[in-house]
């Protein structure tokens, strides 16, 4: 990878979490480590077994990457009475991605669908994603609060990779089964050392996988959500949400599907240099619905609104899908363990009979 | 000659570290002398000219009946009042006094009590006079200043954000560590500005931006409780440099210690 000019990014122990940093080796995997994650915690542990991707997703998907969190979008300057734009930073670096979860190549499908094919292509993150390599890896140790097999999004990756292993232990045996999904993904393995896979192998990796589909308890009923939500917007659990709710924004920071930025400009002192900046938005800020006059959101139910109703309900009227792949990232990082899959049980569960369109606030 | 904006210092009762920023600029120094005209700034050079000025930055909480005239005198001067800190935003640490009767400190603490002139209280500018801008942290940051400044000078509203520290801290890439080790963290109530210093290393939030925009402080008071932090603790944790912050006062006293 290296050769070919790539920077390869994959699982690393960074602080007190798996998340994606450089790879040099093989020493920098996680090898016998995994995550033990719930709503609002997330603690890593020891494996028995030498396990190199024996975990669930950490707080960083593709997103942080391919849809930067701060990216400066122009400099300008004024010299002599004139103002010239100056051009951007060179080109992203080309970077390969190692240990991609099938939700999270999900969570980019669903980032494609809004950053590349919808109305207006964003040339950042578009150039980034092309230039990116996608080694994914079917999930063995699914997390408690994963529930990608509800969305149909996991845990076995089904399309949108380059190459795709299955990490097989067996007694004394460590193997990984390597499918491929694209020519990247061909070339890149006929440069390696392999062999034909047995059929032992592929009836092993097919029992890792069930046996990950089985290991996941958490469900959630997609059908009908989105109504659900459109036709509860008054619903008292909404206030009992925003009596826990924190609006710190960490969600949709942690989201890999929530795409939000804010643009803010900013001169220097001597009003001759001027940058703009593309940042990373959430709906849990006050000025995320800053209109002439003031902010329309301004109640923390308000704000808890918006996220699950645009998540799970309007992205289906704008995309075409849902906005949620059931990654669990918004339970186990919200400081508070606030569970979106319990917050719809609860509307689901006491759907009021009185409906109305409600106010803002 | 174009006319440069005057700018006035004023030290109110403080540290003296909102000031230092200003000095601790050093790269950018050099330009914001040549952009302004900084007219009185004692900390920094004693040809210190009288007003008006158009910004006038306040460090500091009032704790004298002296301060309390002065600062009028000040707003009388500055035709942009900006108070800078948590001492003059929200009284500062020296506002724990508030809660306690300030003569028997004063008894205690100096040989000589009957020299000591002070309020009972530590106030902040804002509540003495009508600020402009109120501009966080303990101390502020000096980048924030810098354009606090810059956007008085260019005539344009300060890029100053009011969401939470978590915003800043999830934009750094930082891991968690409320999550991912437990840590107390005041980060998801208190405003950003920091760039999440305290978390980047490994510590949690101090709180020293003062109340987010979204006061959540009391809820997330009772969810540290809940997660097993003693209560005196997290009682502490809300009451230090911006104790006197309401939606931070409300938070402490809500757990029933005054
Ligand atoms: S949600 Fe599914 S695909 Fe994603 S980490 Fe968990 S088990 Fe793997
Ligand atoms: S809403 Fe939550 S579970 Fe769904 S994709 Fe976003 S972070 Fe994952
Ligand atoms: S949930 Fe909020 S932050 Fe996420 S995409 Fe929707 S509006 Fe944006
Ligand atoms: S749901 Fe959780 S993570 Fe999201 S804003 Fe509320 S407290 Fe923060
Ligand atoms: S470490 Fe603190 S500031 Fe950072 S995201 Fe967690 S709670 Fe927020």
């Amino acid at each position: 990878m290296d050769q070919r000019g790539y920077e390869v990014l994959g699982p690393t122990i960074h602080d007190s979490a798996i998340s994606y940093g450089p790879i040099h080796a093989i020493e920098d995997l996680p090898e016998g480590w995994t995550s033990e994650q719930g709503p609002g915690s997330y603690r890593l542990k020891r494996r028995t077994d030498g396990a190199l991707f024996g975990y669930a997703t950490g707080p960083k998907s593709l997103k942080n990457f391919l849809h930067p969190s701060e990216i400066k979008l122009f400099t300008a300057e004024r010299t002599n009475g004139t103002f010239r734009i100056l051009s951007n930073d060179g080109l992203a670096p080309r970077r390969a991605f190692l240990g991609v979860r099938a939700c999270e190549l999900a969570a980019a499908g669903v980032q494609d669908r809004v950053l590349i094919e919808d109305r207006f292509k964003d040339p950042i993150y578009s150039q980034r994603r092309a230039g990116s390599i996608v080694i994914a890896v079917n999930c063995s140790d699914p997390s408690s609060v994963c529930f990608c097999t509800s969305m149909g999004t996991g845990p076995r990756a089904k399309a949108g990779y380059d190459l795709a292993l299955t990490e097989v232990i067996d007694g004394g045996t460590h193997e990984f089964l390597v499918e491929v999904g694209s020519e990247t993904g061909a070339d890149l393995l006929a440069g390696t050392e392999y062999s034909e896979a047995s059929e032992e192998l592929r009836r092993k990796s097919d029992e890792v996988t069930a046996r990950a589909e089985r290991s996941i308890q958490r469900q959630f009923e997609n059908a009908g959500v989105a109504e659900l939500l459109k036709e509860n917007f008054d619903h008292p659990r909404w206030d009992d949400v925003a009596s826990r709710c924190l609006a710190c924004g960490n969600c949709t920071m942690v989201c890999p599907t929530c795409f939000c930025v804010t643009v803010e400009d900013m001169s220097d002192v001597t009003g001759d240099h001027a940058e703009r900046w593309r940042k990373w938005d959430s709906c849990f800020a006050l000025g995320f619905s800053y209109i002439h006059y003031g902010s329309v959101r301004l109640s923390t139910k308000s704000r808890y609104r918006q996220w699950l109703t645009h998540k799970l309900s309007y992205w289906h009227d704008q995309f075409g899908e849902s906005g949620c792949v059931g990654c669990g990232r918004c339970i186990a990082w919200c400081p508070a363990g606030i569970d979106l899959t319990e917050e719809v049980a609860a509307l689901r569960a006491a759907a009021p009979a009185e409906k109305t369109n409600g106010g803002g606030e | 000659m174009k006319h440069k904006h005057r700018i006035g210092v004023f030290k109110f009762a403080s540290c003296d570290g909102c000031q230092l920023s200003l000095l601790d600029l050093e790269d950018e120094l050099v330009a914001l002398a040549g952009a302004v005209d900084i007219a009185f700034f004692p900390e920094m050079s004693s040809n210190m000219r009288s007003g008006p000025y158009e910004i006038g930055l306040v460090e500091g909480s009032v704790t004298t009946h002296q301060d309390a005239a002065r600062i009028h005198q000040i707003r009388k001067q500055c035709q942009n009042l900006v108070a800078i800190g948590a001492c003059a935003t929200a009284g500062g640490i020296q506002a724990l006094r508030n809660w306690s009767d300030t003569q028997q400190w004063v008894n205690q603490v100096y040989a000589h009590p009957e020299y000591i002139q002070t309020l009972s209280m530590s106030t902040p500018i804002s509540g003495h006079v009508p600020v402009d801008f109120e501009l966080r942290g303990c101390p502020v940051n000096k980048y924030q200043l810098l354009e606090l400044v810059s956007a008085a000078l260019a005539g344009r509203k300060p890029n100053i954000p009011t969401y939470s520290v978590c915003v800043e801290c999830k934009r750094r890439g930082n891991i968690c560590i409320a999550v991912a080790e437990g840590v107390g963290c005041l980060g998801p109530a208190t405003q950003a500005g920091c760039g999440a210093l305290c978390p980047t290393y490994s510590r949690g939030c101090y709180g020293c931006f003062g109340p987010a925009e979204s006061a959540s402080s009391t809820i997330l008071a009772e969810l540290l409780i809940a997660q097993g932090h003693p209560s005196d603790e997290v009682v502490r944790a809300f009451r230090s440099y911006n104790a006197c912050a309401w939606p931070f006062r409300q938070a402490a006293e809500g757990k029933g210690l005054t």
